[in-house]
């Protein structure tokens, strides 16, 4: 889950002081107390880390020794761009967010569409959408690799009954980003479908009432007032979705182990890889801010092509 | 039934067609693993699959905890989880008061540094924070697999926007009584943000529980393995070197799901609260 901050640090009046001085001096002291400890943490295992994760990118580093970790300036960088495995899983990572954002953000809206009806037995449907959510993600893999087992799987037994060809799901080299992409689809509607009804649940019903009486059919209606109006909703599904699909490990880890034939090898499979198997350090932490940086550039260009459509109010 | 009451019943009848339909693709995964984990120890798949087993047997769910120290696991996951939730409702209500309430020198950079790090990817930071861990000796170590998920900026942002919530007017009753801070924050602010204290704890748990990646890296020793890791273990090992134990493992999932639901059924709406607060705020 990632928030941006940028629009939601809001300004806290300061207190009036009564015996200004002093009373500021020990609330200076016991704000610092209330903060000390998160702050401590803060710098330990997060502000050192991205420090340290920095440095290791510049040297080669593949011993248990700190002290045997020759600088060697951008020559990871360098050697990384020539590194056709390395690109192969970058190019894996944008196919699999390009797939599994818009076909998430569709169902899942689709669902809270459903959901957001007035309607009795609402609140059970809600539950059920959101199980798989809660559910983590190696039981889900045990689940899916067995439904999708090509010969004696429920899904192709199901595609039979229906006179469909029985696909290869995860052993087709072809096929498997698409079936990881369909598990994650079933396995994170209901974290969307949730975002989605806060949104639909802020349309003031109003509007729909006008665009009915000018009408304007369901459908219409839906596509020209309610969805317009839920572009915040979208933008943030959509960035928070793309920055999340970069990102994307466990399904690989735990379904397909980066196959068949490096079909589903993602950059953060990739790095964990060169990391923790191959302990090259210096080199997959090069790996891992470049992987930052094509995140943050497809974020800002994201972010730039909303502001150009003139939705700047809402960024 | 009435005429409106059978015309109210036709008209609903597609969406409710669509609903179960949806439904059923939601749950019957779910149904098949409750199944399966009844079917006899070893039995492999037929075709054309039978959902329901010809012989109904317990046996993996005893087998589970004697093949395997998944008794160890669920204790190594049930700690972890505990003390990470406690400490980053701990550490984080602390920090928020902190920033929301109380005003000092610092405490504005200090807040944007902690939203700077939520930018930056776990992946990033996973590996000098293994190096990290590795230094101070705790790798298979609880240290190890608790201290560095024990606080959270996510959480801190979360609870200091429901402190911020909060009419000043609490604080300076408090104060004028002669109250010191510890005392408002304790007595007057933390009943007062229940609700968020909630979905951070709720938040916390599911993480943690479900958490895959981090104790990969830091629980090397068997024993050490929290239930996700045991039934990772599982299925990557034994689809390498023999058949998987489908059955067994379906009995693994199940019992690692089940403190996930009961805490789901339990804190429904701390949920969705956190989800939607997060998407709305964002």
């Amino acid at each position: 889950m990632s928030v941006s901050p940028a629009g939601a640090v809001l300004d806290v009046p300061a207190p009036r002081g009564d015996r200004p001085a002093r009373r500021r001096r020990r609330s200076e002291r016991v704000g610092w107390l209330f903060i000390l400890p998160a702050t401590a943490h803060l710098a330990l295992f997060a502000l050192v880390p991205i420090i340290f994760s920095l440095y290791l990118s510049f040297h080669e580093w593949s011993s248990p020794s700190f002290l045997s970790a020759p600088f060697v300036g951008l020559d990871n960088y360098r050697s990384l761009l020539g590194d056709d495995p390395f690109w192969h899983a970058m190019w894996n990572t944008a196919y699999y967010t390009l797939l599994s954002v818009p076909i998430g953000m569709a169902v899942s809206l689709a669902l809270a569409v459903l959901v957001n009806q007035k309607l009795r037995g609402m609140n059970v449907f809600r539950a059920i959408f959101f199980m798989p959510v809660i559910t983590s993600w190696v039981a889900v893999s045990v689940i899916w690799i067995t439904l999708l087992s090509p010969d004696a799987g429920l899904v192709n037994y199901l595609f039979e009954l229906l006179h469909l060809p029985k696909q290869s799901w995860l052993d087709d080299p072809n096929a498997a980003m698409f079936a990881i992409v369909l598990i994650n689809t079933w396995k994170t509607a209901g974290f969307s479908m949730v975002i989605w009804l806060a949104g639909l649940q802020a349309v003031p019903p109003e509007l729909m009432e006008a665009a009915s009486i000018d009408g304007a059919g369901k459908w219409r209606q839906f596509w020209h007032v309610t969805l317009p109006l839920l572009a915040p909703t979208t933008i943030f599904l959509v960035i928070t979705g793309v920055i999340g699909g970069f990102q994307v490990f466990t399904p690989m880890y735990v379904i397909t182990e980066g196959g068949p034939l490096g079909a589903t090898d993602v950059a953060v499979y990739h790095i964990y890889q060169r990391a923790f198997q191959e302990f090259s350090m210096g080199y997959a932490s090069a790996q891992a801010w470049v992987l930052f940086a094509v995140i943050f550039l497809v974020t800002l260009l994201q972010l730039w092509f909303i502001r150009r459509r003139g939705e700047s109010n809402l960024v | 039934m009435s005429r409106k009451a059978l015309l109210g019943a036709l008209r609903t009848a597609p969406t409710y067609a669509i609903l179960a339909l949806l439904g059923a693709f939601m749950l019957v995964p779910f149904l098949w693993m409750v199944t399966t984990s009844l079917k006899p120890s070893g039995t492999t798949f037929s075709y054309p699959p039978d959902i329901f087993p010809t012989t109904w047997d317990f046996g993996n769910y005893v087998n589970l905890f004697t093949l395997a120290p998944f008794g160890k696991y669920l204790l190594n996951s049930v700690v972890v989880t505990a003390v990470t939730v406690l400490g980053q409702v701990a550490f984080c209500a602390s920090a928020a008061y902190g920033f929301a309430r109380l005003s000092f020198a610092g405490s504005k950079s200090v807040f944007v540094l902690f939203l700077a790090t939520m930018m930056i990817p776990f992946q990033v930071t996973m590996i000098p924070l293994f190096l990290i861990v590795f230094r101070f000796n705790w790798v298979n170590t609880y240290q190890g697999l608790i201290v560095p998920g024990i606080s959270s900026a996510f959480a801190i942002f979360l609870l200091r926007q429901a402190f911020l919530t909060i009419p000043r007017d609490y604080q300076d009753a408090a104060r004028i009584d002669g109250a010191s801070e510890w005392t408002v924050f304790f007595r007057i602010f933390l009943p007062l943000v229940k609700p968020a204290l909630a979905t951070v704890a709720v938040f916390a748990f599911m993480g943690t529980w479900n958490d895959l990646l981090w104790p990969l890296l830091i629980a090397r020793d068997e024993n050490m393995r929290t239930v996700e890791l045991g039934l990772a273990y599982f299925n990557v090992t034994s689809s390498a070197y023999q058949q998987p134990n489908w059955p067994l493992m379906m009995a693994a999932s199940v019992v690692s799901l089940l403190p996930v639901v009961l805490v789901y059924i339990c804190a429904q709406r701390y949920f969705v609260a956190g989800i939607s607060l997060s998407g709305v705020k964002g």
